[in-house]
């Protein structure tokens, strides 16, 4: 037998989760933040093109249906948001297809909160003064970077302004990709490519990074602003600790139309790319619709920052049984 | 060969890169925050031996290589091709190119088993056996009562492999060797 039942976490390391889990509900009670819990089907999923979503059949009063593993808790707690829950917050069971590596795996734990009334940064102490709880040992300093900055630090390139052609260039040679594979690709997947892996592992180190003011093309569900430069650019934010992504923020969307506008250009992209298409969650569309208050929201892998906090090399180590041994 | 998706990418499995078989060592997903995910793979080039990292964009794929490794035994050489055959009662014979043989070249011993690696059913590598036992052909003579500590000194084997052993070894005498570090075990 090779197969192991075994858990791929140690029950100390459990016991250690578990510690920090209640360090979070404490820290949330503290501020008046209702812990809620929302489904993890939905008869909507996401449509973002870089996430492949599970779905599952499903025997309900309306018949067999399809419904979706949600990606994270989002448009869940959006309709809570606009029922007027006030602040709220998850530790919710969320599934990316595909998704298994060091500090990723298919099904995973995202604590996300909701913040009405909150500018993005307002949001952003918060989230750092939680990471600084949950990580008592770690004393650095929280320094803002904005996008552009960081490629011109790391590369010597404007993610805005350089060529195409030169930027293919680039992330060809950084990436030592297979001849030819980058020649088709877009500005944002060849932005994507030296992100992740030339500029993310720089970032916090003996700090926390948050990085501000994305290219508007990678807004995903967060306004756009035009920053100081006169550049249109995402209202979002991701914190780094350790060139490990921990949590990605956004002033929230609220306009029905515009996120109805997006969820089609994803789904366009889609057909283009020969990816399936996911149903457009328009319940989600409709709660907007109602009237969603403005504030800004944040997704965190807590299973990350447990990894961060307990210092262990792969995501398994902090999980019961990782997705390969479930 | 089929074709093998990135999430495929397991360590050991063998696709074709630029025209080379290669080995996939090392397998790692990339993704930034939100965006491409991508591959960082670490691959042998079967063919040079050497290490190296490339990035995938995740679901590219690449052919897979026809490549199996056999366990094989060393007959003879003409000097200009080395013959090994197959240890699974086939007979079957391989003829091996020197560059195919490498540093494996300086360990060769008749009868002894190796790894033959086969692409399109061309040998591209032989491996040597962790450790093997050869005799000594040539070294200073060996100094008595010196069996403890200290001192070592060439001695040719008979495969033509230079190694350093204590000052006590003779020559006629068969030795285990390291082959992966070239060192002195024991005694056979």
């Amino acid at each position: 037998m090779t197969e192991s039942w075994r858990p791929t976490a140690t029950i100390e390391t459990l016991r250690e989760r578990a510690r920090l889990l209640a360090s979070v509900r404490r820290f949330f009670a503290a501020r008046d933040v209702l812990e809620v819990e929302t489904p993890v089907l939905g008869q909507g999923g996401s449509t973002d093109v870089h996430l492949v979503s599970l779905a599952t059949m499903a025997r309900t009063d309306r018949g067999q249906r399809r419904l979706w593993l949600q990606t994270s808790p989002e448009f869940h707690m959006k309709r809570l948001l606009a029922a007027g829950s006030g602040p709220i917050f998850q530790l919710a069971k969320s599934f990316r297809d595909g998704e298994v590596g060091a500090r990723h795996n298919v099904e995973f734990t995202m604590l996300e909160w909701y913040r009405p009334g909150f500018a993005l940064a307002d949001l952003i102490d918060e989230t750092a003064t939680l990471v600084a709880k949950l990580l008592p040992h770690f004393h650095g300093p929280v320094v803002h970077y904005r996008y552009r900055q960081l490629f011109h630090t790391h590369l010597a390139v404007d993610p805005f302004t350089t060529s195409l052609e030169a930027l293919r260039r680039l992330a060809a040679e950084r990436g030592q990709m297979p001849n030819g594979a980058i020649a088709n690709e877009g500005r944002d997947t060849c932005l994507d490519l030296l992100m992740g892996l030339v500029i993310e592992p720089q970032l916090g180190r003996n700090e926390l990074s948050v990085v501000g003011d994305y290219p508007a093309s990678q807004a995903a569900l967060a306004r756009r602003h035009q920053d100081t430069d006169g550049e249109w650019v995402a209202s979002r934010f991701e914190l780094y600790l350790n060139g490990i992504e921990l949590a990605n923020g956004y002033d929230e969307l609220t306009d029905a139309s515009e996120q109805r506008a997006r969820f089609i250009e994803d789904n366009a992209e889609r057909r283009r790319l020969g990816l399936p298409e996911v149903d457009v969650d328009e319940r989600l569309l409709a709660a907007l619709d109602h009237g969603m208050p403005d504030g800004a929201g944040v997704a965190l892998g807590i299973d990350r920052l447990v990894q961060l906090a307990l210092g262990k090399a792969r995501l398994e180590d902090v999980l019961s049984f990782s997705t390969p041994n479930c | 060969m089929a074709n093998y998706s990135t999430n495929e990418f397991k360590g050991g499995l063998k696709v074709m890169l630029d025209g080379d078989p290669c080995s996939i060592i090392e397998n790692e997903l990339v993704k930034p925050g939100k965006g491409q995910a991508f591959n960082r793979v670490k691959l042998r080039n079967l063919m040079t031996g050497r290490v190296g990292e490339r990035t995938f964009k995740s679901g590219d794929s690449l052919e897979g290589a026809d490549v199996m490794e056999l366990e094989m035994e060393y007959l003879y050489n003409d000097s200009e091709m080395w013959y090994f055959m197959k240890t699974d009662g086939s007979f079957e014979q391989y003829a091996v190119e020197k560059k195919a043989l490498g540093e494996t070249e300086k360990w060769l011993k008749e009868q002894v088993p190796y790894t033959v690696t086969l692409w399109n059913d061309n040998a591209i590598q032989v491996s040597a056996p962790n450790f093997i036992e050869l005799e000594v052909v040539e070294t200073d003579p060996g100094l008595k009562g010196d069996t403890a500590q200290g001192g070592s000194k060439p001695a040719t084997l008979s495969s033509g492999a230079v190694v350093r052993v204590p000052l006590f070894i003779n020559e006629g005498e068969v030795l285990k060797i390291d082959t992966r570090s070239g060192e002195y075990v024991s005694r056979a």
